[in-house]
């Protein structure tokens, strides 16, 4: 078995206060005859007590990386799961950086065990190569004689607990290239076995997220917003919130965005954010609707795309469609969605007692709003201090390149005279009418059909609004113009595609976008997989085998592809449904994990469709935590799912129209019957999960509405476009 | 105005404006954590609690409404013959992602579990429809309530 991943740098071990080892790969990968702590990237530390804690760089907001890190540490080390605990890593992107995202701490990208998986072992195997030396020193024995094994080191006639080393192993060196464990010795990784660390804590009502932080005296802040985007504040007016229990202040933020209602409570802050009253300027503002936004979307599909993404002969490729025996045609349209994830948006700042800063948060991308408060106070990046804590959800809206919230915080904390702490609290209608949201795009197909049903042309366009321009991000994101996270999962598909032109047109943004759970995968998916379902209903072919003709190569692109294909096809019976049932089928690569999902329902578009059963196959490399992977695949179904179904953020004359969950209605538990995840056997190196489940899950249950029924949903979501769900 | 209420077991008297949301009260007033804001219009049953031991939505639960009454939160769930055989359930199955909606859940499986103590897939989703969460933990949940229901038949 082979692991088939880059390993980098060289080990260095560092003693810290209190007899404390701590292990890690060196940021500049070089190794110094001696370096202070701070220099080294601390991934596991070791107590003088023998207690062992993994520090993870990456947040928590439920897809795993505190069990999943913690899991390769004790893999290397020997330890039971129950011989190790965790924390947070601190805001430091010298040596925290996502090694998949440069010079940046941060989660996203379903990236968190693919850049952590060899760092992390690396770390814990220096560890125990460092403890094994430090016994084989007190024993006077041969290293090599020693093993480290459910927290004790024992050979060559002796036996003790690892830390009774610990003092004299923080004095030695870090070996450079400690031998990893051989995958045939893993006890942790890949056992189905491995338990979550946060259960218990998320089952009693102990866990603390950032909503549960009390600092000392702290005051509470909520934001009074413009209807409009970007109308600004021009004066307030307090005297309705006077007599509100706890009412302490509201003022204008210093860039006008909003006014900032200060108050001892929670409550109180919501009643007097309710009770001021604000000028707003409007002369700026966002006035368009959704319907606008539409039809400037469905206008550019209509005219010659601005980008030729895959530089490609698109007068030859009409000419190969339009000379076709079959042409089949679609436009689809995906709405403005917002992330909504449970835990409301907020975090708490504080000043520390140098004049620097703390921020309190689930924080998502620590490198952006780090700079931004230092900038914010006028003060070196060095005295900023970020906290991180258990995230309720994210979906990708605590990352945005504006560090929105905790830049708000910052702003609201600096007009006061930083004496209190300021817990900043977000409600729901906050959360829902931000204008952060999964862009909305269009997109035209025409694929042409041979008389034996092959596929000899596929004329593709995209229009929509760009999530990287515009952003700090645009520098790096955007190539010969094009955003590639508008078309990824088109034209680069694994699908072997013959005569295939893509092009993009960007539309203008009427809100902010965001990276939202797949970000382009979740309308690409779609479009692409009900594509290959009408070709294949149209040449007369099973869409299983239709789709494995284009993943005859021998590549890993194809073969992985065709793998969960043909998984998820034979797990789900698939042809084989019961009478009363149709399914669907799709299948997508992204973040570098290959999924296939069957849906199965019944009824009908008219009566009502019931989502009686998701079958999953998943190709995401080692299997790290096997439960976890499932976890995220039953909730990537349901997130991909549920949005589609019923949901949208629309627009009337630039004022977001959905305040609460009643109008935006989240996936309920009588949605969706029964999931069930088959992980492929792999030795590849481990790529991501928190996202992959998500796209072939809209397009597979399209596919199987048109099964039933004949109607093909091109607009979304579904229940406004003639489908009803029972 | 003063108010008396019982909560996990305990007598207490809170000071809070009529008109306060029960969430709010334990929350911002007693400092307990466990039970969440989610949306505030009793739409994702994040801050279920039990009054009397029946499951309500504190948030659209008003202080005034509650005087004498006894409350129950995630936190007094240990103690509780169905909360522990639901949150040992919540463990074994590693129900649980975010976490942040699974205290609501758990005070909600409770309320199912009291009433009927062996329910089929349909009262599950029947009862649990108005807990929300985003993470879409709801097959294991599902699965959660049914192992809860076994360990305490045995």
């Amino acid at each position: 078995m082979t692991i088939n991943t880059s390993r980098r740098g060289f080990l260095k071990s560092a003693a810290a206060a209190g007899a404390v080892l701590v292990v890690g790969v060196r940021p500049d990968g070089a190794l110094a005859a001696s370096g202070s702590p701070s220099m080294l990237t601390p991934f596991v530390q070791i107590g003088s007590d023998g207690s062992v804690t993994a520090i993870v760089k990456h947040f928590e907001m439920g897809q795993g990386p505190s069990t999943g890190l913690t899991t390769l540490i004790a893999e290397e080390m020997g330890l039971t799961m129950d011989q190790i605990g965790y924390d947070f890593a601190p805001s430091n992107p010298q040596v925290y950086n996502n090694t998949l995202f440069g010079p940046m701490q941060g989660t996203g990208g379903s990236t968190a065990m693919a850049n952590s998986f060899m760092q992390y072992r690396q770390a814990g195997a220096a560890a125990r190569e460092m403890l094994l030396q430090a016994a084989a020193q007190a024993w006077g024995a041969d290293a090599s004689a020693l093993t480290l094994q459910d927290g004790v080191i024992s050979g060559a006639g002796h036996s003790a607990p690892l830390g009774e080393f610990v003092e004299a192993a923080a004095q030695l060196d870090a070996p450079a290239d400690p031998p990893l464990k051989d995958p045939s010795e893993f006890r942790l990784i890949g056992n189905p076995d491995v338990r979550r660390l946060d259960s218990a804590a998320k089952g009693n009502g102990t866990a603390m997220f950032a909503m549960d932080i009390e600092r000392p005296n702290q005051m509470i802040a909520m934001i009074a917003r413009p209807e409009q985007q970007r109308a600004t504040a021009v004066s307030v007016d307090a005297s309705g919130a006077e007599g509100i229990k706890g009412f302490i202040d509201a003022q204008i933020l210093p860039n006008a965005a909003g006014v900032a209602v200060f108050a001892e409570t929670t409550w109180g802050a919501m009643q007097a954010r309710d009770a001021i009253s604000v000028e707003w300027d409007t002369s700026a503002a966002e006035t368009r609707s959704s319907d606008e936004i539409e039809a400037e979307i469905r206008a550019a599909l209509d005219a010659e795309p601005t980008y030729n993404v895959n530089g490609a002969d698109v007068a030859a490729v009409r000419a190969a469609v339009d000379g076709a025996d079959t042409v089949v045609e679609e436009t689809f349209y995906f709405p403005l969605l917002a992330h909504a994830p449970m835990e409301p948006l907020n975090c708490t700042i504080e000043e520390t007692a140098d004049g620097g800063i703390l921020l309190h948060d689930g924080c998502q991308f620590p490198t952006i709003p780090h700079g931004a408060i230092a900038e914010i106070f006028g003060i070196p990046f060095e005295k900023v201090q970020i906290k991180t804590v258990l995230a309720g959800g994210s979906f990708g809206r605590r990352a945005t390149p504006q560090a929105d919230y905790q830049v708000e915080a910052a702003l609201a904390f600096s007009l006061t005279d930083r004496s209190r702490p300021v817990h900043l609290v977000w409600s729901r209608e906050d959360d829902l009418r931000s204008g952060y949201y999964r862009p909305a795009f269009g997109h035209k197909v025409r694929v042409g059909l041979n008389a034996d049903g092959s596929i000899v042309g596929w004329e593709h366009r995209v229009a929509g609004q760009s999530i990287m321009k515009g952003t700090p991000f645009e520098a790096f994101a955007i190539q010969n113009g094009v955003d590639h996270s508008s078309v990824e999962g088109t034209v680069d598909s694994p699908y072997q595609i013959p005569t295939a032109a893509f092009g993009l047109t960007d539309t203008e943004k009427a809100t902010s976008t965001l990276w939202w759970r797949a970000v382009g995968h979740t309308h690409t998916a779609y479009v692409m997989e009900v594509m290959m379902d009408m070709a294949a209903k149209a040449a007369g072919i099973d869409p299983v085998d239709f789709r494995l003709a284009y993943l005859t190569g021998d590549g890993p692109d194809q073969t992985r592809k065709a793998g969960v294909l043909k998984l998820a096809a034979e797990k789900a019976n698939w042809g084989n449904a019961p009478e009363v049932r149709s399914q669907g089928i799709a299948v997508h690569k992204s973040f570098n994990s290959y999924v296939a999902e069957v849906v199965e329902i019944s009824g009908t578009p008219e009566d009502g469709i019931k989502i009686e059963k998701v079958t999953c196959a998943v190709d995401c490399g080692i299997a790290v935590n096997p439960d976890i992977i499932k976890a995220q695949m039953e909730g990537g179904i349901g997130y991909g799912i549920g949005h589609n179904m019923r949901d949208q953020i629309t627009l009337t004359a630039g004022v977001v129209d959905q305040y609460n969950f009643p109008d935006y209605e989240p996936l309920r538990i009588s949605d969706i019957g029964e999931i069930e995840v088959h992980i492929m056997p792999s030795a590849e190196a481990p790529t991501g999960v928190g996202e992959p489940g998500t796209p072939p899950a809209a397009p597979a249950l399209a596919n199987a509405i048109a099964a039933a029924s004949d109607l093909r949903v091109a607009s979304l979501p579904m229940d406004e476009n003639g489908v009803s769900f029972v | 105005m003063a108010i008396s209420l019982k909560l996990n077991g305990k007598d207490q008297t809170v000071e809070a404006e009529p008109g306060t949301p029960l969430l709010w009260v334990i929350r911002d007033e007693l400092k307990m954590t466990g039970t969440k804001f989610g949306c505030g219009v009793a739409s994702c049953g994040a801050c279920t609690v039990h009054l009397n031991g029946e499951p309500v939505r504190s948030c659209q639960t008003y202080i005034e409404d509650v005087e004498g009454a006894e409350i129950t939160t995630i936190e007094a769930m240990s103690e509780n013959e169905i909360g522990a055989a639901v949150q040992q359930a919540w463990i074994e199955l590693d129900v649980v992602q975010c976490g942040y909606c699974q205290s609501g859940q758990i005070m909600s499986a409770v309320g199912l579990l009291s009433e009927n103590p062996k329910p089929s897939a349909q009262e599950i989703d029947d009862y649990m429809w108005g807990n929300a969460c985003r993470c879409a933990t709801y097959q294991r949940i599902r699965a959660g309530i049914q192992r809860a229901s076994e360990i305490l038949e045995a």
